[in-house]
């Protein structure tokens, strides 16, 4: 279609120079028709070439070239993203492995936590019932020796009495009597050894 | 107006009654578009995944004359968007060449740009009548305007769209050879008032380079941009 259009162009062209007169007017080279044929002729020549080669060789190369840098770009931002896509799951899984380790480690720290606590309880009510048995025993001893203490002492004490009696008059004392005495005065003076 | 001037180079070349002589405008379009071609065959050669600042160079043009078209003429315009990336460069290889003393621009010329311009017009409906048929006519009677008032816009809009090819082409010329004048009339002001007057027009003559190199883009620019909306027109018909 084009080329119909610069065919007709130029018979059109041939029709209007056939009526150019020479119009030579003083001042101008512009109005001096004397070249304007061949102005004309190596216009269409030149501008000719050009547009042909520039059409037929140039412009496809450079648009060409221009295509595959943008596709090239367009490829490259797709892997970009394509690979930050995959970067983003890589860090969910990698946050999910720390989160799973997180929790159990807090489980392995509690369970033996519970474990010690356990242990420690056991280990703890077996001594107090210990603790609390010798407590019983020696309590029971103290009891022992507490209700045994005053028998030994008035014992002791009858025995002592006969004795020193016998150093300081010489004769015999009837037992009956020296632990008479000394149980009058234990009972009277109960309170104040014993506390009781 | 010397500047403007064109001269044959080499020897005399005849078709037949007509003289195709290699002038020095020949010159300049074959220098603009042999620069363009070296230039846009180095920045596509190699395909690197970080371009060179000559593939990036090339690169940069290919997105932003397609994004002006895409923007302008939607997507419909895609299998045009050879020709007015060659044109835009052309154009404006031939604007930026103008700018080194001594050289000839080519786009100073009423007749390229008139040629360029009208090669587009008649382009441009063909492909409207090649797309819409005769429903093409319909871009000279827009909607929803009162019937009292269609026949005057009718008459303006179908003089509007034949001087398409006339503001386009005159609109170049203009700056381009506008620019130039002025850079010589500057200069010719600095020689004049010599050594002690003359740099006051100097710096004047080095603030209008910066402007010229600046308008040798944007005129470029808007001859693409508008090549790219008479295209429009042609393609999405929105009247």
């Amino acid at each position: 279609m084009l080329k119909k259009i610069i065919v007709q162009n130029l018979l059109i062209y041939f029709a209007l120079l056939k009526n150019v007169q020479s119009a030579e007017s003083g001042g101008m080279p512009q109005l001096n028709p004397e070249f304007w044929v061949s102005q004309i002729f190596w216009l269409t020549l030149t501008f000719g070439i050009l547009y042909i080669v520039l059409s037929k060789l140039i412009l496809p190369k450079i648009g060409g070239n221009l295509e595959a840098r943008k596709s090239q770009i367009l490829e490259n931002i797709e892997t970009a993203e394509k690979q930050r896509k995959d970067s983003e799951i890589k860090i969910k899984e990698f946050e999910k492995i720390i989160l799973d380790s997180k929790i159990k480690a807090k489980n392995y720290f509690n369970d033996s936590r519970k474990k010690i606590f356990d242990d420690l309880n056991k280990k703890r009510e077996t001594l107090e019932s210990e603790i609390n048995e010798e407590i019983n025993i020696a309590e029971k001893e103290i009891i022992n020796l507490k209700n045994n203490a005053p028998e030994k002492i008035n014992k002791i004490a009858i025995e002592t009495s006969n004795d020193l009696i016998k150093q300081l008059i010489g004769m015999e004392v009837n037992n009956s009597s020296i632990s008479a005495i000394v149980e009058d005065l234990s009972k009277k003076n109960r309170g104040k050894y014993y506390g009781v | 107006m010397y500047q403007f001037n064109v001269n044959r180079i080499g020897p005399e070349i005849k078709l037949g009654e007509i003289d195709i002589s290699f002038t020095n405008a020949s010159l300049f379009m074959v220098i603009s578009s042999v620069a363009i071609l070296i230039i846009f065959n180095l920045g596509s050669k190699k395909n690197s995944l970080i371009p060179n600042k000559i593939q990036l160079l090339a690169e940069l043009s290919y997105s932003f004359v397609s994004k002006m078209i895409s923007d302008t003429a939607g997507s419909k315009a895609k299998p045009y968007f050879a020709f007015i990336f060659s044109l835009f460069m052309f154009v404006l290889f031939c604007n930026m060449f103008g700018m080194i003393p001594y050289s000839f621009t080519v786009t100073s010329h009423i007749i390229v740009t008139f040629v360029l311009a009208a090669f587009i017009f008649v382009g441009v409906t063909i492909i409207g009548f090649i797309k819409h048929g005769f429903g093409y006519l319909k871009l000279f009677v827009p909607s929803g305007v009162p019937m009292i008032l269609l026949p005057l816009i009718v008459v303006i809009e179908i003089i509007s769209y034949l001087s398409r090819p006339i503001s386009l082409s005159v609109r170049l010329f203009a700056n381009m050879m506008a620019g130039h004048t002025m850079m010589k009339v500057f200069g010719g002001f600095v020689v004049s008032l010599g050594i002690i007057g003359g740099w006051l027009p100097l710096s004047f003559s080095v603030a209008l380079t910066g402007l010229e190199i600046l308008v040798a883009f944007l005129q470029a620019y808007v001859f693409a941009i508008l090549t790219c909306i008479y295209l429009n027109d042609a393609l999405n018909l929105h009247h």
